[in-house]
């Protein structure tokens, strides 16, 4: 592969000025490179046997210090003026909260809806605000040329506008320790009247859980739903349906071991979630903080998904 | 040897190693404060080290030969980029060239009979192995080896499970080592020079070797102070970094980096030094420009100190700040320009010798141009939201690590070697044994730029499918890269067993070192010799 098309507003702006650059550059390289051969070539010692002292120009030094300078301003003013549309928002930009944690991230929308993807309307500029848990991230979209870094205790931003439907790689760019390389995830741009669907129905279900008990409210808000479905099928982790009391095959320190998933196991994966990790899952599941009543909450309510 | 100095009477001169001092064997080495023989244990650790460092990379471009290939752990391949990161920067690029030539070829280039503090210089090369000794201890202790990128980003090294604490501290002698010699080079340049050297007759190594030597001084205790940090706050728990405790780390990185940018400094103009002395020689004329090189080294090594928030840009640093260090990383790179403008313009009309010194030296122009160009793209801050912490970045700083210092130090093995050790090698394999090398280099580090353009993130033990093609090429560019590594290194220990005499002066030099035999006797010079004219004049 050696194409790589960018999509939305900002993928447009960084390529032209990527591409400005790169004329600039190979230009200057194959001039460089060409005047370095054809010196040695013409007044190699066999030719030219006796060099001739050559002193210096006092205007081709100072030709050759200000073309350089004009053409590297030239190229500041043209990364800046990317970078300000880069950083510059649209007040009615939709706002989604991002939250990255050892090796996940979670998306969430104005309306409550907690999801692991980010699926967005096609057209319509989109702000996030970042943070992190526990280790700085960078939140990278390749195909939309942007990227920031998701730091603990700060909040940073980012926006951008999708041009064309279709799925784009989200890749985490700040290392941050053993699972680093597949903290992976999507941009699902959709068309506006399907997002709207998805938007709805969110939030209808969120009205729902309301009424419900107080373990039913955390799966949701702690964002368990997002990767542990409740209907059979496996997302990033697995199902929770039926899941209490079967037998499952986890992997411990790289070795494979048959336990039963018990109340114990369950607080065991809310507290320290990567040490058994049921097999054909990553282990990326994040810790998070809760306290003992919740857990016990939360565990009643998983012991009841039959 | 007479008392005052002189060698009257003792025809043919004992050389430096032949030299009969207060001890023998080894410690008449290890304890030796002449500064070539330091010189010349530098070289052996450096390449040591270096052979270690590239044989982990040699094991993380097999990983990466194809998506989800089961060579080694997730963990396991997060220490060895790692260990590759940390040894190639603070034990072999950075003491390379002014460790080992600087100590070696200073005195001898300003007509001096060692550095200004011989002592102190054997302690910074103690501390060296030291350091080294300290890092390769924390492989083994406490958690194991580090994990954290050779940049030990906050918080995440402040809470990872291995020997962190132990690796930075082995750093922090490292740059103890480094500030040391620093100062001996400043001093032994302002107080030392032969009568009649002064400042723009200096060979513009020496010019090289002394900005380099300033930013060791200034930059180094930044970083040692920020490790200390770091020690301190994972042992006692002070939230200097961790947001968890109130402390910023984006301040880490602020103190990392003003550092560690400099540092870039302190790899390259040493090897531009090199540059600048190969060149005129084997074009048998003045160098053009020697003025503007000598200062366009000075104000890489200050404007380069003010550059350090280019490596910050998508942090969550201000956008001002990131405005201002965007302006000035764009003019840091006038310098280099006029400097390779200068090079190019001294071949014009010479009577050039493409013996493998030179040949080094004009790949070094080439691929030093390449990572400087591909350098520019990351300075425009558009761009750089796209190809931060990308394998571009890889593929640029190995472009200016390797092909500029790398090449600049092979360049100046090659001019050099018959001088450090008083024998010649063979031209024809060395320049067959750049050719692999220079295709290796090429299909290693080329395919990673296309990589980090498509948006493939550094730091990753397994990639997604896309990616394999490029990867691949790289992995095969690494088999070639080290066949190509070997063999030079190969031809130059033959020469040193078997090559033939190369008498004081093989090149055709003009700089002092060349008016020694080879190898030098002890204390250099039979009489201090008084300089009367530039240091190129042919």
């Amino acid at each position: 592969m050696f194409v790589s098309w960018a999509t939305g507003l900002s993928g447009k702006v960084v390529d032209q000025v990527f591409f400005y650059i790169l004329a600039v550059s190979v230009f200057l390289l194959a001039l460089i490179t060409f005047l370095m051969v054809y010196f040695v070539i013409r007044f190699r010692k066999k030719r030219n046997p006796q060099a001739t002292d050559i002193r210096e120009n006092i205007w081709l030094e100072i030709i050759w210090t200000i073309v350089p300078t004009l053409i590297v301003l030239a190229m500041f003013y043209y990364g800046l003026t990317g970078f300000h549309f880069l950083k510059k928002a649209p007040v009615e930009a939709m706002k989604v909260k991002v939250t990255a944690r050892q090796w996940s991230w979670l998306f969430e929308y104005e309306n409550g809806i907690k999801s692991i993807e980010l699926r967005i309307p096609i057209g319509k500029p989109v702000k996030l605000f970042l943070t992190s848990q526990d280790v700085i991230h960078g939140f990278y979209a390749p195909a939309f040329r942007i990227k920031q870094d998701v730091v603990p205790g700060m909040t940073t931003t980012l926006w951008f506008q999708a041009t064309e439907v279709g799925t784009f790689d989200v890749l985490c760019t700040q290392y941050c320790g053993l699972q680093h390389a597949i903290m992976m995830t999507k941009i699902v741009v959709v068309p506006s009247e399907e997002f709207h669907q998805w938007y709805q129905k969110g939030r209808e279900e969120m009205e729902a859980i309301k009424g419900k008990p107080r373990g039913a409210q955390l799966f949701q808000e702690k964002g368990c739903i997002a990767c542990h479905s409740l209907d059979g099928t496996p997302r990033v982790g697995p199902t929770l349906k039926g899941f209490l009391g079967k037998t499952v095959i986890v992997i411990t320190d790289g070795e494979e071991r048959s336990i039963e998933a018990d109340d114990d196991y369950l607080r065991r994966s809310i507290l320290e979630p990567n040490t058994d990790v049921v097999k054909g899952f990553p282990p990326i599941m994040p810790k998070e903080k809760m306290a003992d009543e919740e857990i016990h909450e939360l565990i009643n309510y998983i012991k009841g998904l039959k | 040897m007479t008392e005052n100095g002189t060698f009257e009477g003792t025809h043919p001169i004992a050389n430096f190693y032949q030299d009969q001092g207060k001890h023998r064997g080894i410690l008449a080495w290890i304890l030796s404060t002449d500064h070539k023989r330091i010189g010349l244990l530098y070289l052996l650790l450096v390449l040591l080290f270096f052979s270690v460092a590239v044989f982990f990379g040699f094991l993380m471009r097999l990983k990466l030969m194809a998506p989800g290939f089961p060579l080694m752990k997730p963990q396991m391949y997060n220490a060895i980029f790692t260990l590759h990161g940390i040894i190639q920067i603070f034990l072999v690029v950075i003491p390379a060239i002014p460790a080992i030539f600087g100590n070696f070829f200073l005195p001898l280039q300003i007509g001096a009979r060692d550095v200004a503090f011989p002592r102190l210089n054997l302690l910074s090369w103690w501390l060296y192995i030291s350091g080294a000794i300290i890092v390769f201890l924390s492989l083994f202790t406490g958690g194991g080896p580090v994990d954290t990128g050779w940049t030990f980003y906050a918080p995440y090294s402040l809470r990872t499970m291995v020997n962190v604490p132990l690796a930075v501290f082995g750093v922090f002698i490292l740059g103890l080592s480094s500030i040391l010699t620093g100062i001996n080079f400043v001093t032994t340049t302002h107080r030392l020079r032969a009568p009649g050297m002064h400042w723009f007759r200096l060979p513009l190594f020496v010019w090289g070797i002394y900005s380099t030597a300033w930013v060791q001084i200034l930059a180094t205790p930044v970083i040692g102070i920020t490790l200390l940090l770091i020690m301190l706050e994972r042992y006692l728990g002070i939230g200097v970094f961790d947001p968890a405790k109130g402390g910023d780390p984006i301040l880490y990185q602020h103190l990392f980096w003003i550092y560690s940018h400099p540092a870039v400094y302190i790899m390259i103009l040493p090897a531009m030094g090199v540059i600048s002395e190969v060149i005129p020689v084997f074009s048998r004329k003045r160098i053009y420009g020697y003025k503007a090189i000598a200062f366009s080294s000075m104000a890489i090594a200050s404007v380069g100190s003010l550059v350090w928030g280019h490596h910050m840009f998508v942090s969550g640093q201000s956008d001002l700040a990131s405005l201002i260090f965007s302006l000035l990383t764009f003019l840091v790179a006038v310098p280099s320009a006029i400097k390779v403008f200068n090079w190019v313009a001294t071949l014009y009309k010479g009577s050039i010798e493409l013996k493998p010194p030179l040949l080094f030296a004009l790949t070094f122009i080439f691929l030093f141009s390449i990572g400087g160009l591909t350098g520019l793209f990351q300075g425009a801050l558009a761009v750089n939201m796209h190809l931060h912490d990308t394998y571009w970045i890889v593929g640029h700083f190995h472009y200016i690590i390797f092909g500029g210092m790398g090449f600049g130090f092979l360049a100046g093995l090659h001019y050099w070697f018959p001088k450090m050790f008083g024998r010649t090698y063979d031209c024809k394999k060395a320049v067959w044994a750049w050719v692999i090398l220079f295709i290796g280099f090429n299909l290693l580090y080329f395919p990673m730029l296309i990589l980090g353009w498509e948006g493939m993130p550094r730091r990753y033990y397994d990639y997604p499918p896309q990616f394999h093609t490029l990867h691949l090429l790289a992995t095969i560019g690494s088999w070639i890269l080290i066949a190509g590594l070997i063999w030079i290194f190969l031809n130059l220990f033959q020469g040193l067993r078997k090559g033939k005499e190369a008498g004081g002066n093989p090149w055709g030099g003009t700089t002092l070192e060349w008016q020694t035999p080879s190898p030098p006797p002890m204390e250099n010079f039979e009489r201090i010799p008084v300089v009367e004219k530039g240091p190129y004049e042919f």
